[in-house]
């Protein structure tokens, strides 16, 4: 046994480290399917709370979805609990290339290859397609497991201020001499909720010969008016080369990801990439339950127009409230404190008044950006929603910050 | 005495790193990257900057978040490969 005293010392100091810089993540006990109402237990140990869960990525409330729940047990039933391989060996069934084949038809592109994870398929999709002769370029906020992608790749890598394209272009000119050139994005941006100007990327990607990567975990299944994502929502569908994006999120919130787009570079994917070679795809389970996702949302856009009809309402009742919100059209609605202790204290009231929201701050957001981030379900209903706002005027009485904006809440609670 | 060196950088920063409607002023002893300023992912483009201007390569090992923490360090980092 070699975990010794210098060891458990090292790890120990660590997370005394993450502890003292308030970081420490503590997970709550959910005690019931995913929804819009939960019953939760936290801290371990506590009394089971019953709340209204305003924080999850379930945008289009298929998590619990009895449709979905069913095709999961029928999958189960046919296709069995497990594959016991990866895919290239015999780890593939039918049901899996079905997926991938529905999920090209619905996202508008050439073919689609399925991971476990979207952050498998980050991790894997650089490394394929680009090589030291070439250059991605991402913008600042891109999520974690894209950065964490372009590192595991040889080409250069640099990167854009947030959506900001006159940089872009700067970036694009001053990489003319590489063979391949490569521009990485959200498509939306998990922390603010805004939306990645996919037409005017893919514009500069035409004129400066470069392929355009968006990450739509954040999108899939509701963005733009028949849900494809924020390709649907720019207009640019077809002009995007390769997607990456989520099933654990919209569509069905379970597990899984994939890489979809130009047919050479997803066969070249299928071939190399290191995720999809050494590692167990999906579970049969999940596919099924997968294809059913794809049969609701392709039938019926009745899940994301309530999600949007939500989100709009969430908007203008919370800044009618005296909120200071990033303005925007999407489903995540950061509520801005600015100051991180208010933001954990918020988070903490409205959770005694039975709304779960977390408070995110430095290093997860820049620092004096602290915020709770709202999340709209298509699960939520009016009274969901007016309860939240309740609470959120309750508890912002109390900090006496209703109708305060930027300024006056640093003056108050500093940055 | 003003240092055409610490110029340059302090010039690349603002342009590169600071934002339309941030509250950032860039002195020689800001700190950039524990400031939160500049991020690990970012800062390649200012290593880029400074071994294409002045010609010299940064070992990747030299390019620590210490090293590129403040206009001053990068100054300290850059004149240990160039003669400015």
């Amino acid at each position: 046994m070699a975990y010794g005293t210098a060891a458990r010392e090292f790890y120990r100091n660590e997370l005394v480290g993450i502890r003292n810089d308030g970081l420490f993540k503590e997970e709550r006990y959910i005690l019931t399917p995913q929804g819009a109402d939960i019953e939760v237990e936290f801290p371990e140990g506590a009394p089971v709370k019953k709340v209204i869960n305003m924080c999850a990525n379930n945008y289009l409330g298929l998590s619990s979805h009895p449709d979905v729940v069913a095709a999961a047990h029928d999958g189960l039933d046919s296709k069995g609990y497990g594959m016991s391989s990866v895919r290239f060996i015999c780890g593939t069934q039918d049901t899996h290339r079905e997926l991938e084949r529905k999920l090209s038809e619905f996202l508008g592109t050439e073919d689609t290859l399925l991971f476990a994870s979207c952050m498998d398929a980050n991790a894997a999709v650089f490394e394929v397609a680009l090589t030291p002769e070439d250059v991605v370029i991402a913008d600042r906020l891109v999520h974690a497991s894209v950065i964490d992608g372009i590192k595991l790749c040889e080409a250069q890598y640099d990167s854009y201020k947030h959506m900001d394209m006159k940089h872009l272009e700067k970036k694009l000119q001053q990489f003319a001499d590489k063979r391949l050139r490569m521009v990485a994005t959200d498509g939306v941006f998990s922390m603010d909720g805004d939306v990645a100007p996919l037409d005017e990327i893919c514009e500069l990607a035409d004129k400066y010969d470069a392929m355009v990567m968006v990450d739509d975990s954040h999108s899939s299944g509701f963005m733009g008016k028949t849900g494809r994502g924020t390709h649907e929502h720019c207009g640019v569908v077809g002009r995007v080369d390769v997607i990456t994006t989520t099933l654990g999120k919209a569509l069905g919130g379970a597990s899984g990801g994939c890489i979809s787009g130009r047919k050479e570079l997803v066969e070249l994917c299928r071939q190399r990439a290191r995720p999809y070679l050494f590692s167990n795809t999906l579970a049969p389970v999940v596919v099924s339950a997968s294809l059913k996702v794809m049969d609701i949302i392709s039938a019926t856009t009745e899940r994301r127009d309530k999600l949007e009809e939500n989100t709009l309402y969430f908007r203008e009742q919370i800044t009618a409230a005296g909120f200071d919100i990033r303005p925007g059209v999407h489903p995540i609605v950061p509520i801005m404190l600015y100051n991180a202790q208010l933001a954990q204290d918020v988070a903490r009231d409205l959770y005694e008044e039975g709304i779960y929201v977390i408070g995110f701050f430095f290093p997860v957001v820049p620092k004096g950006q602290a915020r709770i981030r709202v999340q709209l379900s298509a699960a939520h209903e009016k009274e969901h929603i007016d309860a939240a706002v309740a609470a959120f005027k309750k508890i912002g009485e109390k900090y006496g910050i209703l109708g305060l904006g930027k300024k006056e809440i640093i003056e108050k609670f500093g940055n | 005495m003003a240092d055409e060196l610490k110029d340059k950088i302090r010039e690349y920063v603002v342009d590169e790193y600071v934002e339309e409607g941030d509250d950032v002023e860039v002195k020689d002893d800001t700190p950039l990257i524990t400031g939160g300023l500049v991020d690990s992912f970012s800062m390649v483009s200012l290593k880029l900057f400074l071994e294409t201007e002045y010609d010299i390569k940064i070992p990747d090992e030299k390019a620590t978040a210490e090293a590129f923490d403040t206009v001053n360090a990068i100054a300290v980092l850059v004149r240990e490969y160039a003669d400015v």
